[in-house]
């Protein structure tokens, strides 16, 4: 199976990722042949078998619904690196 | 000083702390010395800090002075950067996260600092540690130590060749597909992969959350077990930490099934682990007519070492084995696609100019700032599940998954421990496997299913091979336990030795 230029191109939309058209040809190339190696899956007889949701068994895991603030220095360490305004961060216009 | 004191193990650097022979600034110097010498053509570390590493030792000396005792009190170590680490640069070896200054520290570098190591620097990786070569970081490749024109392994390629080169006494890396055992079995040190939920993965940037688990990289089996007392432990940030209670629940039930494990359970812990009658399984998959005849030699060796000493080697299958490899390359890209879709770029990151919109920005900043195999992996992983493909994909993949793991579950109910190759062969030269990424998805055959299984597994070098290029390059074992039964798989990987 070969993956068409176009679904290539959609995947890298999806992604958020944009490609030179020497990427978009590499990647349909390396993700068709990755494609068709992982396929095997499809003779394995899997009747009756559940999918692994995780491995680490544990159900229901719960905490105390409280409070707790991070300390102001993380908050404004986390906010620090990008362009505020009044307190926001500024991004690009949506539309 | 005769002896170098960053070629020290934790236990012996105790012995010497602890009588006040030596002091952590010492100790720290040294290792600092020894970064500064070799890691310009080693390039195992992406950021060092000198000033605020003596600080910490200078601190680890006062505590010490008072009398108290601790383990890794005073003892350098280097941290995979991909682990946060409040305040310093965490990169993930990313152009996109090249500047990015961490807000707080993960839990397993929280552990270490209470516990009063001292932090040298962070660690090269394959960007997000996607790779087993260290190739696919974006600040360049990581060379092995034993030879300059090899790779150290991926993904934690810089901890494993720094603990070889001795620019730290022990160093954290991360293990999701392999990456810690590889890279250890590449430079001849030790790995150790805990079980999935021993350590908490709270401030480990999350590449595949359902195998992802963080673990030391050491000189010594012996270091390797006190590195994992002081980070493991349940973990109220992490939801899928295990606790004490739920480990030994998991470890009752597996037991019920062997016996004789049973039985040793209940010896006493400085007894070490008895061998006699102790079960080790060798997966015949694992030692197929294609593995290098020199590779299978060292390993069997260790294996009849086992034996020597009172085990029964046990020929088992494990026949799901082949699919390892296309349900991790299927599992590994949905998650780390999900995963990675956070780095909008918004706050930090390469600030793209000429975006016009929203869109264009995470585009343009994803696009520029993520490298080729991430990029790759995201891709696979949107595609595999994408309406239409996720039944396909990702859910087959995850009911193979299920038959991977009953495959050990069936093993581990006729043997105690599994012994196989870490890897099917040594270091590859650098550039060789870059070209072929299906090539280089290959090289984690042999330690794949422990992750999946979530299952404890540690490399420990088993002798040499000798290359192309007349190198003697380090070969590793592999040891697989079953889930939880880390410290007994420790003690057992102290019989075989550390080298």
């Amino acid at each position: 199976m070969k993956l068409k230029k176009e679904e290539i191109e959609h995947i890298a939309k999806l992604s958020r990722l944009k490609l030179s058209d020497e990427e978009i040809d590499k990647y349909r190339h390396e993700l068709s042949s990755i494609l068709n190696y992982v396929n095997a899956l499809s003779q394995v007889d899997t009747k009756g078998v559940d999918p692994t949701a995780q491995v680490s068994g544990l159900k229901d895991v719960f905490r105390e619904d409280r409070v707790i603030s991070w300390e102001e220095s993380e908050v404004a360490s986390a906010l620090s690196q990008g362009e505020l305004e009044k307190g926001n961060v500024k991004v690009k216009r949506v539309l | 000083m005769s002896i170098n004191l960053n070629e020290l193990t934790i236990k012996l650097a105790r012995e010497k702390l602890d009588k006040g022979e030596i002091s952590s600034l010492e100790l720290t110097e040294a290792c600092l010395k020894e970064i500064e010498s070799s890691n310009k053509e080693l390039n195992a570390c992406l950021s060092v800090y000198p000033d605020l590493a003596k600080e910490e030792a200078r601190l680890a000396d006062k505590r010490i002075k008072t009398g108290e005792k601790g383990e890794l009190l005073g003892i350098p170590y280097l941290c995979k950067d991909i682990l946060m680490t409040k305040g310093l640069k965490t990169t993930a070896a990313s152009k996109i996260l090249k500047d990015y200054i961490a807000p707080y520290d993960a839990t397993a570098v929280k552990r270490l600092k209470e516990a009063g190591a001292v932090l040298l620097g962070k660690t090269n990786l394959d960007e997000f540690a996607h790779g087993a070569s260290t190739e696919n970081s974006a600040f360049g490749v990581t060379k092995n130590p034993h030879d300059l024109s090899r790779v150290a392994g991926g993904s934690s390629g810089g901890s494993a060749a720094a603990v070889a080169a001795n620019m730290c006494i022990f160093a954290l890396g991360t293990d999701t597909g392999g990456s810690i055992r590889q890279p250890a079995s590449f430079c001849g040190v030790i790995g150790l992969k805990p079980s999935y939920g021993q350590v908490s993965r709270f401030g480990l940037m999350s590449m595949t959350s359902s195998t992802d688990v963080v673990g030391p990289i050491t000189r010594t089996v012996a270091d390797a077990e006190i590195v994992l007392r002081v980070i493991s432990g349940e973990d109220e940030k992490d939801a899928t930490s295990a606790s004490k209670a739920h480990i030994r629940e998991i470890k009752e039930v597996i037991s019920q099934a062997s016996p004789l494990l049973a039985e040793r359970l209940k010896q006493e812990k400085n007894k070490g682990l008895s061998l006699k009658g102790l079960k080790i399984g060798l997966p015949k998959e694992y030692f197929a007519k294609d593995l290098k005849k020199e590779v299978k030699d060292l390993v069997i060796n260790r294996a009849n070492k086992l034996k020597e000493m009172g085990a029964e080697l046990v020929d088992i299958s494990l026949p799901y084995t082949k699919y390892g490899i296309p349900v991790y390359y299927i599992i590994t890209p949905s998650e780390i696609s999900s995963n990675l879709a956070r780095f909008d770029g918004i706050g930090w990151g390469t600030n793209q100019e000429g975006a016009n919109n929203l869109q264009d920005f995470y585009q343009v900043n994803r696009g520029l700032g993520f490298g080729s195999e991430t990029k790759r992996r995201i891709m696979l992983g949107t595609y595999a599940l994408s309406a239409g493909y996720y039944d396909a994909y990702y859910k087959k993949a995850q009911t193979v998954r299920t038959l991977i793991i009953d495959d050990f579950n069936k093993a581990f109910k006729q043997v105690d421990f599994i012994l196989t190759p870490t890897s099917p062969h040594p270091a590859f030269k650098i550039g060789e496997q870059s070209n072929d990424p299906l090539a280089m998805y290959l090289e984690d055959i042999f330690v794949t299913g422990a992750s999946l299984a979530g299952l404890p597994a540690i490399s420990l070098p088993a002798g040499r091979v000798e290359t192309s290029n007349k190198k003697m390059m380090p070969i590793g074992v592999q040891l697989i336990g079953p889930r939880f039964f880390d410290f007994e798989l420790i003690e057992l990987g102290k019989v075989l030795g550390d080298n």
